[in-house]
């Protein structure tokens, strides 16, 4: 078999499930977001733009979204930049490994569940009650943007977490000596060294947790009570309850093309910061 | 400026009596060193005897356990490493890999505050590429570099500062045998020409010797002895220094009797040999000789004067300027003889299997301690 022939073969399942699995499925919305709501719900064939001219009427789904998920993403680099760095240049070898593991622990339980322990956290016998023991009372805390907040940077921190750390790991101490060595300060060498060389981990864990929230909608459901929700959420409200599925389709191909714009020009942004420096990849 | 003068003139950096430990491992053991403005020091050793050690507590990225490091005739155990006037090439160079060359070099400059202004730095980190060679590289990549390129970058990096002290840690040990002859010459014509103080660390005596004005030979944590590198092959005070320093035959022998300086031995094969030492032995003491094997004669017949001991020869390897015969002698086992071009012409080449005789003058014999 020839070099060509061997490497179709290693693409070929990766190629079939993306064709089955994405690009048709995607085909089908594209094709639905034109046409019409039957009486009883569902999709009859048309070719109309009218999905798109509703789509003001979801603006707030988007709002949401378009806000909480940069504030998530960043909310959740601010947490996770820290923990890593200590993780991998600061914490005794024989801790880190421990330490690692906890960062995953949360994974072996669902995001349902412990969503739901959030409620209990933030709901009114929870850190409301607490707070009104120091006197600050009626805090609500549950069914907020500060809620759904709190439940995405506590679902995402370990995807964060985990291409900082590596960044980090990976990063030779003794550039440190010899920044220490050329006479800069424990602080200008973090800014001057340890931060440039660990923008390809930050980059990654930005573009992971940022794409997943665009996404999200189990976390606003629970912890937003129906108040904050997300364009998830609103595509669960149009296919599943109003079964109106020409406007979801249309709504869905607009939070395509809105991820498209912003991860590409997140891409650049990136890139630009790289300038030559070939250790910048995203992924 | 030859060693006495050098005595004479300013320490720059000093130890006294310093100790170094990692948790149970003791590291660095009373190490009592002073080193002079504008020398070339190298401490050698095998790998894992403290080298790297000792210069990191120089450099201030380790403290010491006991005792005292002094800069400039100050105490700076407590001094942090970006505070000392002091400048390391590290093993593997430690380049910014984020950074183009111009910006690693002019990177210790940027530190200084006060500020330089922007064309001082830039003047100078020219300079220092014009010093290395590396003129016209100043935009490149580190990984655009060749590892010796990247050599004279991580050293430039260094000198840009005009440290009081640069600290070498095996510059050389990635490159390959015919660059690092080259840099050789070069960091040695550097360091006269910028006159900095140069600490180098090696495990190459050959690099030691051919650059350093002064050698301190370490063992196990200890410094074992230090001196010029004439000093230490010509009247190395153990068997580790002579087999470190050069090569060397060495024969276990037994001291017979002593008179001043004069030492009677008895090898273990039962000749007796005539040896001086400035160290004290005493009758009954076991001791080392050691024979460099450039000082033995290699003769068809015996020599009409001193102690001559018959050989066959076993091995002969040609090497340019001298051969080299490995020979076995009954009484004292293997020898091996450096023999010069010149008196080949005289004697003519041995085969292996020859009978000859090895003979050396009284001199020659350099008694040791085991
Ligand atoms: N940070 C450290 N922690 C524990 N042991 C160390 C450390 N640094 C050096 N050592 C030990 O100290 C000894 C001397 O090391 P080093 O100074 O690096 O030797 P050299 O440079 O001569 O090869 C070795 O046994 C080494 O394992
Ligand atoms: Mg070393």
């Amino acid at each position: 078999m020839t070099q060509k022939g061997r490497n179709a073969l290693l693409l070929t399942p990766a190629g079939l499930w993306l064709l089955v699995m994405l690009v048709l499925p995607l085909l089908v919305v594209f094709v639905f977001s034109f046409g019409e709501r039957g009486a009883a719900g569902g999709y009859v064939p048309a070719f109309t733009l009218e999905q798109y001219a509703n789509l003001p009427a979801r603006w707030t789904a988007f709002k949401n979204t378009l806000i909480l998920a940069p504030l998530g993403t960043i909310a959740a680099l601010v947490i996770a930049y820290p923990l890593a760095y200590f993780l991998a240049v600061r914490c005794a070898p024989r801790w880190r490994t421990s330490l690692l593991i906890l960062v995953i622990v949360p994974f072996w339980t669902s995001i349902l569940i412990r969503s739901y322990a959030w409620i209990f956290i933030l709901g009114g016998r929870g850190l409301p009650a607490l707070l009104e023991t120091v006197g600050l009372d009626d805090v609500r805390l549950i069914n907020t943007p500060f809620a759904v907040l709190v439940g995405i940077v506590y679902g995402y921190l370990p995807l964060m977490v985990f291409p900082i750390f590596v960044s980090l790991d990976k990063l030779d101490k003794r550039l440190l000596e010899a920044s220490a060595d050329l006479g800069s300060t424990p602080w200008r060498t973090f800014l001057q060294v340890t931060l440039p060389l660990s923008i390809p981990g930050v980059a990654t864990g930005c573009m992971l947790v940022f794409i997943l929230l665009m996404g999200e909608f189990l976390i606003p459901s629970i912890l937003g009570g129906g108040k904050v929700f997300f364009v998830g959420n609103a595509l669960v409200d149009l296919f599943l309850q109003s079964r109106n599925w020409a406007y979801g389709s249309a709504v869905a191909m607009t939070l395509v093309a809105v991820m498209l714009v912003t991860v590409s020009v997140y891409m650049k942004f990136i890139s630009r910061l790289g300038g030559q420096r070939d250790d910048i990849s995203l992924m | 400026m030859g060693l006495e003068d050098r005595a004479a003139t300013r320490h720059i950096a000093e130890l006294r009596a310093v100790t170094k430990t990692f948790g149970n491992v003791v590291a660095a053991k009373d190490l009592n060193l002073t080193i002079g403005e504008g020398e070339f020091l190298s401490f050698l050793g095998p790998s894992g005897c403290g080298k790297t050690t000792a210069l990191r507590m120089l450099a201030g990225f380790e403290k010491p356990t006991e005792g005292e490091v002094l800069l400039d005739g100050q105490v700076v155990n407590d001094l942090d490493a970006h505070h000392r006037p002091v400048n390391m090439v590290f093993q593997q160079y430690a380049l910014f890999p984020h950074l183009s060359v111009f910006d690693n070099i002019a990177y210790g400059l940027r530190q200084r505050r006060p500020r330089i202004d922007r064309s001082t730095i830039s003047t100078k980190v020219e300079q220092a590429l014009e010093t290395v060679r590396l003129g016209d590289f100043g935009p490149r990549r580190i990984w655009e570099m060749s590892g010796g390129q990247q050599q004279r970058v991580a050293l430039a990096r260094a000198i840009v500062n005009e440290p009081k002290l640069l600290l070498l840690d095996e510059p050389m040990a990635a490159l390959d045998r015919k660059l690092r002859k080259e840099m050789q010459f070069e960091l040695q014509n550097l360091q006269r020409q910028l006159g900095i103080t140069f600490v180098l660390v090696t495990h190459d005596q050959e690099e030691a010797l051919s650059m350093s004005d002064r050698i301190c030979v370490m063992e196990g944590g200890r410094i074992v002895q230090v001196g010029s590198p004439r000093d230490l092959y010509d009247a190395p005070r153990s068997r580790y220094v002579a087999g470190f320093v050069g090569t060397s035959n060495f024969f276990d022998a037994t001291v017979a009797d002593t008179a001043g300086n004069s030492v009677t031995l008895t090898l273990k094969g039962g000749p007796t040999l005539q040896g001086t030492s400035d160290t004290l032995f005493s009758p009954g003491q076991e001791v080392c000789v050691s024979i460099r094997p450039e000082q033995i004669a290699l003769t068809r017949a015996a020599p009409a004067t001193g102690s001559a001991f018959p050989v066959a020869i076993r091995n002969r390897i040609f090497l340019g300027e001298h051969t080299e015969y490995l020979a076995h002698s009954d009484a004292l086992g293997d020898i091996l003889v450096l023999v010069p071009r010149q008196a080949e012409l005289n004697e003519g080449t041995f085969n292996a299997g020859e009978q000859a005789f090895v003979s050396w003058n009284d001199t020659a014999q350099l008694v040791l301690e085991k």
